[in-house]
């Protein structure tokens, strides 16, 4: 059980035999280890893996490769990480070209499904495999043999203790070692009474079984909660999609913007339900002066259906408070707003209408926005700009948002024209316009100015290229869609794991003896110890009781100085050394 | 929602700055303390060491055995004791008393930490600290009146609300058991940890924002907070631990006592006990906040472990202080060992609070800065 052997354990150790611990931590297997160790080149392949087995399963080597694995996981903080922020670690390698791409290559950026990450973690289970393993084992022997045999010498137990009944009390020792008995069963002990040598009979008591139970729950839940992660990536998936008020989202492959399967993912297994956003509302601080116009709720109502045929049902969704739908969860994860355009092209046909996405860049929802309007003719049409719900322009002309609700709305634009690229069938990015190929109509710096329009504003575009409306403003979520079958069980394992732990860390397993004998006086004479195995601060507490038991049985002063215990030191007086 | 109250916030800042005050004035009466007691203790241990030697040219009582004497008084004769392995065993024991009694000079607490003679000095103290604690107390609960809801929502609260649990934990462990020695350690770090709220993190009353409006803050959070805390106490321990077992080693070696204050303080091995009881609470209190955090992680963003920083250094926190538990059980490892991974832990902790909350950008960043 534990590796370390007590000073005070040792003698009665050599007389009572203990079910001997799986652990390496024995002294016999410590032995037999070290011979193994010393005999090395003699023994071979077999005696080879023996030995790193017995190694892989020591204590020592489950403490060296927890602390590694703590210091391993601290990279992964420093560094971008690939599965969080992809796009941040391309960023990342382009602005450190020195040691960018080395780091990439030691796996720095995604840490933990490294292989050095993985290694460590897979060895440490493997060796709480093999330390659970025949724990468990010797402990079900354990509890299933009778308590061990009774030390000859009690005294030398860390608490000890006698009493002594009188002679006219009329109790012999056989008497009394079987009323010593039933008080330690009531008190949940298992006893065995031995009336071997019938002189002096004796008891041995052991409780706190559970103590090793809790312990061998705990560290094999830990590998269900490693299974249960597990097969969420097998079998898991999850998503993102941005819906702009009155956006349906039908839950199959093209209904993403962006899906990140599981290794083991069918298409098949994405029911098609659908939400709808109806309406998103934001509520921002009015109250508090430090923290005006910071955001204190966001509420989106939705309208589910279950399958394309199910009916129709209302839901509110809200961070913190996601919908739950076939077999999914959907989060509320980001919002903004969409200015709605009307872009017409040279011929004077509308080429482009509906809301489009600014993304989120800086305070108060200052947003970019990029249009692309490939269906214009004769040439395409691009915009990039920025929105601002409420525009303030600062003395040296820098425009801002001075407030995160829309009070004055206003869409800033450069606009080009050219062939967009979007043609040639290369995946581009729908928030970044990319001028290299493109003719400037519009910009601060060009002869025709920027475009700057509030909501019903219409500008034409120069050399009669066609025009942009700006009809109002709609708002957007984003919402990341998850699936994870693995979830619950992990959940489960998880409080299992706690549990045990508790269960583990305050029972506590303890051994009494008894020996009583007839003095030739008549008198009785008890005697008592009691052993703790591993970690047992409480000990002291339990040889009181037990003495007050004891003496109140048998009509005993428990404090007289006859039958004082032997074992509380004067007060103020130190408490034995338990280690070192 | 309930509405911001910023007269409250008011009168909460005043009573957090009185609140400071007070704890100051109790840090310099432990202080005081500790420098006064070891100088009596001094004196006692000397009277202690010539009464000794004196009686033992006299009466021949060996000087082991006077601390058992209890235990080691011989038996009257003829009790039979020698037949039935009884009383008179007792003396063949090993007497782990009369050995730890030798270590005696060099210190006087105990593992039960009852110190015999009355020290006003720390008896103020304590006082001060409970009126600190009292008005500390009152700080929080304006401040949470003035928001409307739990007062633990970005650094300012966590530090103030976590600096107070740390002060009640400590009072409450006096209690039970006498810890004054840990009293400048405690509150001095209790009033750096107001004084940096108010300097470097100060945030006036406010909602919440939506990402953090969900009972599990009040849950995850109080947890983190009062496991921290204990963690708090440990460090304190372990830190004195490494000391004292430094000393403990000095004078067993024949060296001189160069730190004299350090006689108030526990031995090394009773330290490292009580540090490691209560380490065992916070191991299970931290156990819960990381699974709580997680279920909160599914409920807020949809996975409930994404190696998001904060996630990150929960995480080795957590196996560090499992390593120490670890190391606890292995041999050679219980001792000095053990007390630097419970303070690498800590260390941990307070890396997990400032730095990555202020300047690694993640989905935690609350700092409300
Ligand atoms: C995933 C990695 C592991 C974690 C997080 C972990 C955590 C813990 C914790 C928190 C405890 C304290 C609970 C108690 O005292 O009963 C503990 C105890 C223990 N662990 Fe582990 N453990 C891990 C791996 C291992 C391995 C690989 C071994 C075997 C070599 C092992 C052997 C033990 C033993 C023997 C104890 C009981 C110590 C005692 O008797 O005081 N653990 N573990």
């Amino acid at each position: 059980m534990s590796e370390r052997v007590k000073s005070t354990e040792k003698s009665p150790a050599e007389d009572a035999p203990q079910p001997g611990p799986a652990h390496q931590g024995a002294p016999k297997d410590a032995v037999k280890a070290a011979k193994a160790g010393a005999a090395l080149p003699s023994l071979g392949i077999v005696g080879m893996l023996r030995w790193a087995w017995t190694q892989l399963t020591s204590m020592r080597t489950a403490l060296f490769l927890l602390l590694l694995l703590a210091v391993a996981a601290v990279p992964g903080s420093l560094f971008p990480q690939r599965p969080a922020n992809p796009s941040v670690v391309t960023q990342y390698i382009k602005d450190h070209p020195d040691y960018g791409k080395l780091l990439d290559s030691v796996q720095l950026y995604d840490v933990y499904s490294s292989a050095w990450f993985s290694a460590i973690y897979i060895l440490l289970f493997i060796s709480l495999i093999g330390c659970v393993v025949p724990r468990a084992i010797a402990h079900y022997k354990a509890m299933r043999s009778q308590p061990p045999r009774t030390p000859k010498r009690l005294s030398r137990l860390p608490e000890y203790g006698t009493l002594v009944v009188p002679a006219d009390a009329g109790i012999p020792a056989s008497d009394a070692i079987e009323e010593a008995a039933a008080l330690l069963k009531k008190r949940g002990y298992r006893v065995e009474v031995r009336h071997d040598d019938g002189a002096r009979p004796s008891l041995g008591a052991e409780r706190g079984f559970l103590k090793e139970v809790g312990n061998l729950v705990f560290h094999t839940s830990l590998i269900g909660v490693l299974v249960s992660v597990a097969v969420g990536g097998l079998f898991g998936y999850s998503g993102q999609r941005i819906l702009v008020e009155g956006d349906t989202f039908v839950n199959t492959l093209v209904g993403y913007d962006q899906f990140t399967p599981g290794t083991n993912f069918q298409s098949s297994q994405l029911q098609p339900y659908s939400i709808q956003l109806d309406k998103f509302q934001a509520t921002f601080d009015r109250e508090s002066q430090g923290k005006f116009g910071q955001p204190i709720d966001f509420t989106a109502d939705v309208t589910t259906k279950e399958n394309p045929g199910a009916p129709a049902k209302k839901e509110v969704l809200k961070v913190n408070d996601p919908v739950t739908l076939g077999g999914t969860s959907i989060y509320l994860t980001g919002n903004g707003y969409a200015p709605v355009v009307t872009v017409r092209d040279g011929k004077g046909n509308v080429a482009m209408q509906g809301p489009v996405v600014a993304k989120l860049q800086g305070e108060n929802y200052y947003s970019s926005v990029v249009i692309k309007v490939p269906d214009a003719k004769p040439d395409q049409l691009g915009f990039a700009g920025f929105f601002l719900p409420t525009a303030f322009v600062t003395e040296q002309g820098i425009s801002f948002s001075g407030d995160p609700d829309l009070i004055n709305p206003q869409l800033s634009l450069n606009s080009y024209y050219g062939d967009l690229g979007l043609d040639k069938g290369a995946p581009q990015n729908v928030f970044e316009l990319d001028v290299k190929g493109l003719k400037e109509l519009n910009s601060r710096k060009a002869e025709a100015g920027g475009i700057t329009l509030a909501p019903g504003n219409t500008y034409t575009l120069p050399e009669g290229k066609g025009s942009i409306t700006f009809d109002g403003v709609k708002k957007y979520v984003g919402v990341d869609i998850h699936h994870n079958p693995g979830q619950l069980s992990a959940l489960m394992f998880a409080l299992l794991a706690v549990a045990g732990l508790i269960v583990s860390l305050y029972v506590n397993r303890r051994r009494v003896w008894v020996r009583t004998g007839t003095h030739e006086d008549g008198r009785t004479m008890v005697e008592y110890g009691l052993l703790a195995r591993g970690e047992d601060h409480r000990l002291a507490g339990e040889a009181s009781t037990l003495r007050s038991l004891l003496a109140g049985k048998w009509n005993l002063d428990a404090d007289n100085p006859e039958t004082a215990p032997s074992n509380s030191p004067p007060a103020g007086s130190p408490e034995p050394k338990k280690d070192q | 929602m309930f509405p911001i109250n910023e007269t409250m916030g008011q009168y909460s800042e005043l009573f957090m700055l009185l609140a400071a005050g007070t704890y100051t004035v109790a840090f310099i009466a432990f202080a005081w303390d500790l420098a006064r007691s070891s100088k009596s203790l001094k004196a006692i241990d000397l009277k202690a060491a010539a009464a000794d030697a004196s009686a033992a040219t006299s009466a021949k009582v060996p000087v082991a055995a006077g601390a058992s004497a209890g235990a080691a008084a011989p038996r009257p004769a003829g009790s039979g004791e020698g037949r039935l392995s009884g009383p008179a065993d007792r003396a063949e024991r090993p007497s782990s008393y009369a050995s730890s009694a030798t270590g005696a000079a060099g210190q006087t607490a105990d593992d039960s930490m009852r110190y015999g003679e009355r020290r006003a000095p720390a008896r103020v103290a304590v006082a001060l600290t409970v009126l600190g604690a009292a008005i500390h107390a009152a700080a929080v609960l304006t401040r949470a009146v003035g928001a409307g809801r739990v007062p633990w929502g970005n650094m300012y609260e966590f530090l103030t609300t976590g600096a107070f649990v740390a002060a009640a934990v400590f009072l409450l462990v006096l209690i039970r058991r006498d810890l004054r020695f840990l009293g400048t350690f405690v509150v001095g770090l209790v009033v750096i940890m107001l004084v940096a709220a108010s300097v470097a993190f100060w945030t006036p009353v406010g909602h919440l924002v939506p990402a953090l409006q969900s009972y599990w803050l009040i849950i995850h959070v109080s947890i983190a907070v009062l496991s921290s805390a204990l963690f708090t106490l440990t460090f304190a321990m372990s830190a004195l631990q490494l000391v004292q077992s430094h000393r403990q080693r000095t004078i067993a070696a024949g060296g001189a006592d160069k730190l004299g204050f350090m006689r108030l303080v526990p031995s090394a091995l009773s330290l490292e006990n009580l540090s490691y009881r209560i380490n065992a609470i916070a191991f299970i209190g931290w156990t819960f906040t990381l699974m709580f955090g997680a279920i909160w992680a599914e409920k807020a963003w949809g996975r409930f472990w994404g190696w998001d920083t904060k996630e990150v250094w929960t995480f080795v926190i957590w196996v560090v202080y499992a390593g120490y538990l670890h190391a606890r059980a292995t041999r050679g490892w219980t001792g000095t060992r053990a007390a630097w991974l419970s303070i690498v832990g800590y260390l941990c902790v307070v890396f997990n609070f400032t730095i990555v909350n202020q300047f690694f950008n993640g989905l935690h960043s609350y700092s409300g800065l």
